[in-house]
C-alpha cells in the first residue's frame, strides 16, 4: 500500500498492461518523445519502444479509427486523446463505428480498445478546452464511459477498462492529476457500473462523479457543520449506470442532488435526475436538484471561469432553497 | 489476354454472378422484400472479381456500402447475403446489418461501412495490426470518389505513407457522389490518383472496366506491399449504370452518357474477348449463365424462407 497520484496510477495501470499483453499498445498525440502532454506516458517510449508507444501525427479521426480496426483485427489498442474536446474530430470513429461495429456484424467484430482522454474545465484554457462532454458517450449503446475520481478508482477502472471487449472512454480530469490516495500494492480491479459511497449521510444525497465528487465532499464538510449529514456517491462509470446504489442512497435520505461540470441542458446529471424521479418518486421530499456548468462556453478569465462551474457553497445554497435545512 | 481458360470461367462466373444478384436485389426491392437503402453494383463488376481474385485468403478486405459486388467477388455465400438484405435471421449478420453493412470475417470481409469514408482509417488499423504482427498480409481498402474530399481519406493516406502501412487503396471512381459529379466536387476533377503523390504513395489510374487490367495491377502492387514497401494506390474507372440507391430519379445524368458506358459493359466486353480468344466456347457460356441463375435463385428461396429475427436479437451484441 502506498499514497500515488492519480496520475500515477494511470501510469501504473499502462505500463502492467503493457508488461502483461503484448495485444496491448499506446498511440495519441506527443505521448512518446514528448512525455505525454500530461505526462502520464512518462518513459514509456523508452522502456517499450516505437513499435508500442506511437507517436502520431495531430490526426484525431485516424488516430482513433486505426485504433479501430487494430481491435477489429485482434489488437488492444490504447489511444490517449489529448482533451476530449479533440476527440469531436474522431467523433465518427467513435461513434459511427467503435460503437457500433459489434452489433452491426452481429458478434462477429469485437472492438477492445480504450480511449483515454483528459476532460474537465478550470484551468483558464477557454472555451475550446474546457468542455467536459463525457456525457455526450455515455448516451452511446456499444461504449462504455469511466470517470474516475481518485487514484485507486482510476487504478481499478483502467485496468478494468483495459481488459474490456468494448470501447472504453476513460475519462481523466485535468485537475485531479495531482490528486493523491493509497493504492494497494496487491491487484484489485474495479468493475463497471459499481457506485461508491463515499461518505455516508442520513439527511441528503449527493451524486456525482470525476471532480465533482470533491465538490461534494467538500459541500459535505460544510453541511456538516450545520448539523446536516450529507452521503456522497460517486458513479465512477456513466456507462453502465449504476443505478442500484443511487437509488438505495436517495430512499434512505429523502433528498438528493446531481452534481455535472457539465452544462445542465441535456447534461449527464440529466439523465441521473430522470432516473431518479422515475424509480424513486415516492421517496422523494422535494424536487431533485441540479448543480451544473453554467450555459455559457468557457470564459478564460479565471474568476468568471469559476463562477460558471460548480462549487460547494452552491451546493449547499441548493440544499438550502430546495429542502429548507 | 494473358489468361487460362479455368481463370477466364472464374473470372466470368464472379462478374455475372454479381450482376445476377444486383438485378434480383433491385426487383425484390421494388417488390418490398428488400427495404431501407440498396446500392447496386451493376456495372463496376470487374473491378471487384479483378482485384479480389488476386488477394490471398488471409489478406483483409474492407468497403462501402455499396458492398454486395465486393462480397460475392470474396466468396461470402449469396444465400448469406441475401438474407441480410431481406432482414433474416440467418444473414452475414442476422439481419441486423443490412445491405451496407455486410460482414463475414471468417473470410476477411470486414465490412460494409455506410460513413463516407469511415471505412479508410480502419483499414490503416487493420493494417497496423499486420505490420504490428510481422506478417505478410494486405489490406485491401476500397472507397469511392465521393469518399476524397473528406478528412478521413486524407489523414489515412497520410498515416499509410508515414508508417508504410500494407494497404492497397482502391477508388472505385464512378464520377458521381451520389448525384453530383466529380467535375463540381473536386479541385483537379476526376484524375484523383494523383493526389496520392502529396503523400508519396504509387499511384495509377486503371480501366475498370476490364478485369484483366484490374487483375494484373493487382498482381504488381501487391508484390510492392508484400515486400514491406508500404501503400499502393490504384484509381478505377467506372460507372455504376444505374442510380445511386433504388431511390434515384437520376435526374442528373443524361441517358445517352449512361449509354456510352453501357457500350463498355465489363461482362459483355470480356465475355467477348475470351470468346475471340477461345478462352470462353459457347457451351461454357450457357453453362455457366445456368449456374449462376441456380445459385441466385437459390439465395432468393433461402432468404424468403429463412425467419425473421426473434425478440431476443434486438439487445444480442450491443457489448460483450
Amino acid at each position: 500500500m502506498g499514497e500515488i497520484t492519480l496520475r500515477d496510477a494511470v501510469t501504473r495501470g499502462l505500463t502492467e498492461a503493457l508488461d502483461t499483453d503484448e495485444r496491448v499498445f499506446l498511440m495519441g498525440e506527443d505521448i512518446g518523445s514528448y512525455q505525454g502532454p500530461y505526462a502520464v506516458t512518462k518513459g514509456l517510449l523508452e522502456k517499450y519502444g516505437h513499435e508500442r508507444i506511437k507517436d502520431t501525427p495531430i490526426s484525431e479521426g485516424v488516430v482513433v479509427g486505426a485504433a479501430v480496426g487494430a481491435a477489429m483485427a485482434g489488437l488492444r489498442p490504447i489511444v490517449e486523446i489529448m482533451t476530449i474536446n479533440f476527440l469531436l474530430l474522431a467523433m465518427d470513429m467513435v461513434v459511427n463505428h467503435a460503437a457500433k461495429l459489434r452489433y452491426m456484424s452481429n458478434g462477429q467484430i469485437q472492438v477492445p480498445m480504450v480511449i483515454r482522454t483528459v476532460t474537465g474545465g478550470g484551468a483558464q484554457l477557454g472555451a475550446t478546452h474546457s468542455q467536459s462532454l463525457e456525457g455526450w458517450f455515455a448516451s452511446v449503446p456499444g461504449l462504455k464511459v469511466a470517470a474516475p475520481s481518485d487514484p485507486y478508482d482510476a487504478l481499478g477502472l483502467l485496468r478494468t477498462a483495459i481488459a474490456d471487449e468494448d470501447p472504453v472512454i476513460f475519462a481523466e480530469h485535468a485537475r485531479l492529476y495531482q490528486v493523491r490516495g493509497d493504492v494497494p500494492d496487491d491487484y484489485y480491479a474495479i468493475p463497471f457500473g459499481q457506485a461508491k459511497v463515499k461518505r455516508a449521510g442520513d439527511d441528503v444525497t449527493l451524486v456525482a462523479y470525476s471532480r465533482g465528487v470533491h465538490t461534494a465532499l467538500e459541500a459535505a464538510a460544510i453541511l456538516e457543520k450545520k448539523g446536516v449529514d450529507a452521503e456522497v456517491i460517486d458513479l465512477r462509470t456513466l456507462r453502465p449506470l449504476d443505478t442500484a446504489t443511487v437509488l438505495a442512497s436517495v430512499e434512505k435520505t429523502n433528498r438528493v442532488i446531481v452534481v455535472d461540470e457539465a452544462w445542465r441542458s441535456g447534461g449527464f446529471g440529466a439523465e441521473v435526475a430522470s432516473m431518479i424521479q422515475e424509480n424513486a418518486f415516492d421517496s422523494l421530499d422535494g424536487p431533485v436538484g441540479r448543480v451544473a456548468g453554467l450555459e455559457v462556453p468557457a470564459p478564460y478569465n479565471g474568476t468568471l471561469e469559476a463562477s460558471a462551474l460548480p462549487d460547494a457553497s452552491q451546493i449547499v445554497s441548493t440544499i438550502e432553497d430546495i429542502f429548507g435545512i | 489476354m494473358d489468361l487460362g481458360n479455368s481463370q477466364a470461367v472464374q473470372l466470368y462466373e464472379k462478374m455475372l454472378l454479381i450482376r445476377r444478384f444486383e438485378e434480383q436485389s433491385g426487383r425484390l426491392y421494388m417488390q418490398g422484400k428488400i427495404n431501407g437503402f440498396l446500392h447496386l453494383y451493376i456495372g463496376e463488376e470487374a473491378i471487384a472479381v479483378g482485384a479480389i481474385s488476386s488477394l490471398r485468403d488471409d489478406d483483409y478486405i474492407i468497403t462501402h456500402y455499396r458492398d454486395h459486388g465486393h462480397a460475392l467477388a470474396r466468396g461470402v455465400h449469396p444465400n448469406l447475403i441475401m438474407a441480410e438484405l431481406m432482414g433474416k435471421v440467418t444473414g452475414t449478420s442476422g439481419g441486423k446489418g443490412g445491405s451496407m453493412h455486410i460482414f463475414d470475417v471468417s473470410k476477411g470481409f470486414m465490412g460494409g461501412h455506410a460513413i463516407v469514408g469511415g471505412q479508410m482509417p480502419l483499414a490503416a488499423g487493420l493494417a497496423l495490426a499486420i505490420k504490428y504482427r510481422g506478417e505478410d498480409r494486405a489490406v485491401l481498402c476500397v472507397f469511392g470518389d465521393g469518399a476524397v474530399n473528406e478528412g478521413s481519406f486524407h489523414e489515412t493516406m497520410n498515416l499509410a505513407s508515414l508508417w508504410k502501412l500494407p494497404i492497397i487503396f482502391l477508388l472505385e471512381n464512378n464520377l458521381y457522389g451520389m448525384g453530383t459529379h466529380i467535375e463540381r466536387t473536386r479541385a483537379g476533377g476526376k484524375d484523383i490518383y494523383l493526389n496520392a503523390d502529396a503523400y508519396k504513395i504509387p499511384a495509377a489510374q486503371i480501366d475498370g472496366m476490364d478485369v484483366v487490367a484490374v487483375r494484373d495491377s493487382f498482381t504488381e502492387a501487391l508484390e510492392r506491399i508484400r515486400a514491406g514497401e508500404g501503400p499502393v494506390f490504384l484509381e478505377a474507372m467506372t460507372y455504376r449504370f444505374v442510380g445511386h440507391s433504388l431511390q434515384d430519379p437520376q435526374s442528373y445524368r443524361e441517358s445517352a452518357e449512361v449509354d456510352q458506358w453501357r457500350i463498355r459493359d465489363p461482362i459483355d466486353t470480356f465475355r467477348e474477348a475470351s470468346f475471340v480468344d477461345g478462352l470462353l466456347d459457347d457451351g461454357q457460356i450457357t453453362r455457366i449463365g445456368e449456374r449462376v441463375d441456380a445459385a441466385i435463385s437459390e439465395a432468393i428461396a433461402f432468404a424468403e424462407q429463412s425467419d425473421e429475427p426473434g425478440p431476443e436479437a434486438l439487445f444480442e451484441n450491443v457489448e460483450g
